[in-house]
């Protein structure tokens, strides 16, 4: 397998604590903003942010196609928080459009506004797991249907809030805003 | 651009809440904050990429003309524009003025503007911001004034350039001043910290986390000024974290067509073509007024002590 060349999309949110956690996971991150930055790129992580913006400057460049072309060609992993999860999923007729790379619905704001948002337990149960770990949810998306073929990385309270299915990765909170890397570790060897 | 690698990660070590506060600061970063005064426009924002809207009765400008209190936004008027948004919500509240606070929380708006564009409640106190569950932003000319506000809560900081004037002058002064601060911090020895904290009026546990990481504990955005998608770059490329556009957006000759051009020019502040190929056929921007020719008594960013 060639070298990991990682890197954050850089359009909108929380882009530099990605940068972080991926530089204490022993990598030197890059930043992608247009086609041409994702060419050397293996591993890509899709901030959250808000969904709907990230659509709109995806789309600018023609980012909404590439990445998700890349993805099913297998020259790219990739991982999205929050916002990027909601991406990652499909809901039909739903905006924004989605990429459609895990098998699982993930609906916005399903937790409430941001008075609702909060830091909890949450349980890897595999991936970077076992062990517990802290989830930070900030106004923060659910999944509410599962496909057969996903594997469930994280539970809170029971509920999956973190998934994988072959080389995607979708993460309803922000494991970038702890001092935690074992995502982002176990996402660069995906 | 990533030396951040090496300041630790903004909210370690403080609690849950406060955390909880900052996190949405951390997501609304890279982005543009507009000021809505109806479900119309709120739409409109979402439609152009906006991260966040602001709730308004009257955009600056209009506040400025008409003169006269400015007031927290009417209640049902912060619901219409909820009601039509997935996006996050911001709304005003007077310097001060703890129960308008109280009742934008009540509402579960998303982020509280403890703003000096309407008129201050308190002359001689903040509100005081850590007994909320919802985060605040406040604005600030200078490091001192940032940090008495992220002392009382603040979960994000602005700048405080003259608004609805469309003049970006101030806020490019209070973004150099805050910056230049922090590096005269980070190359003080130890033993002049309290005599800095003292000079700047700022509580001395943030003089001496500023002087030892190199930035602010909280994003600092833009606002004040903003009229064009060069403004908004500028903004970015002096250190802001994102930016806000009040007047800029609807009082413009096609809002939409700028909303997006600021959107654009925003995530792609450091590459001139990008700038350019946004900055095309915009048609007029807002008028605008000479933020240095401002009587004192029609000068904002004096609001806020």
């Amino acid at each position: 397998m060639s070298a990991v060349q990682a890197a954050v999309l850089a359009l909108q949110g929380s882009v530099e604590p990605h940068l972080r956690s991926l530089h204490a996971s022993g990598v030197d991150p890059s930043e992608v903003r247009k086609p041409e930055h994702l060419e050397e790129i293996s591993h890509l992580v899709i901030p959250g942010g808000e969904s709907t913006t990230l659509h709109h400057l995806l789309k600018l460049h023609g980012l909404d196609q590439l990445i998700p072309d890349r993805v099913r060609a297998g020259s790219l992993a990739l991982m999205g928080t929050c916002g990027g999860a909601i991406l990652m999923g499909k809901n039909p007729d739903q905006f924004p459009p989605r990429f459609e790379l895990i098998d699982v619905e993930v609906d916005r704001n399903a937790y409430g506004r941001q008075v609702h948002s909060f830091i909890g337990k949450v349980e890897w149960e595999s991936g970077p797991g076992p062990g517990s770990g802290e989830g930070v949810f900030i106004r923060a998306p659910r999944f509410s249907k599962i496909g057969d073929d996903v594997n469930i990385l994280a539970r809170k309270d029971g509920e999956a809030v973190a998934v994988q299915q072959d080389r995607c990765i979708a993460c309803c909170f922000h494991p970038e805003l702890t001092s935690d890397p074992r995502l982002h570790r176990w996402f660069l060897g995906i | 651009m990533n030396d951040g690698f090496q300041s630790p990660l903004r909210g370690a070590g403080l609690s849950e809440a406060h955390r909880t506060r900052i996190g949405l600061a951390e997501m609304l970063r890279g982005g543009v904050i507009m000021d809505v005064t109806t479900a119309e426009e709120a739409h409109v924002a979402q439609e152009s990429g906006a991260v966040a809207v602001m709730a308004l009765e009257r955009v600056p400008s209009d506040i400025r003309r008409d003169g006269g209190v400015a007031r927290m936004s009417p209640v049902e008027k912060v619901e219409e524009i909820q009601k039509v948004c997935s996006i996050p919500v911001m709304a005003k509240a007077r310097i001060g003025h703890f129960v308008e606070a109280e009742i934008l929380e009540s509402l579960e708006v998303d982020f509280i503007d403890e703003s000096e564009v309407l008129t201050p409640a308190d002359h001689a106190h903040h509100i005081d911001k850590n007994r909320f569950k919802v985060p605040f932003v406040c604005g600030a000319t200078n490091l001192g004034e940032a940090l008495r506000r992220i002392g009382e809560g603040a979960a994000m900081l602005r700048t405080k350039g003259e608004a609805g004037t469309g003049d970006i002058t101030e806020a490019v002064r209070h973004l150099r001043a805050i910056h230049s601060e922090i590096r005269r911090l980070t190359t003080a020895p130890e033993e002049e910290w309290m005599t800095l904290a003292k000079d700047h009026g700022a509580p001395y546990s943030l003089v001496c986390q500023v002087a030892t990481e190199g930035r602010l504990p909280v994003p600092n955005f833009a606002a004040g000024g903003i009229a064009t998608p060069a403004d908004a770059a500028l903004a970015m490329r002096l250190g802001a974290e994102a930016v806000f556009v009040g007047s800029g957006i609807f009082k413009s000759k096609d809002p939409l067509k700028t909303a997006k051009a600021i959107v654009h020019a925003t995530a792609h502040f450091e590459d001139a073509t990008e700038i350019a190929n946004a900055s095309r056929d915009l048609g007029e921007a807002m008028p605008g007024i000479d933020a240095s020719k401002l009587p004192e008594a029609e000068r904002l960013q004096d609001r806020g002590w």
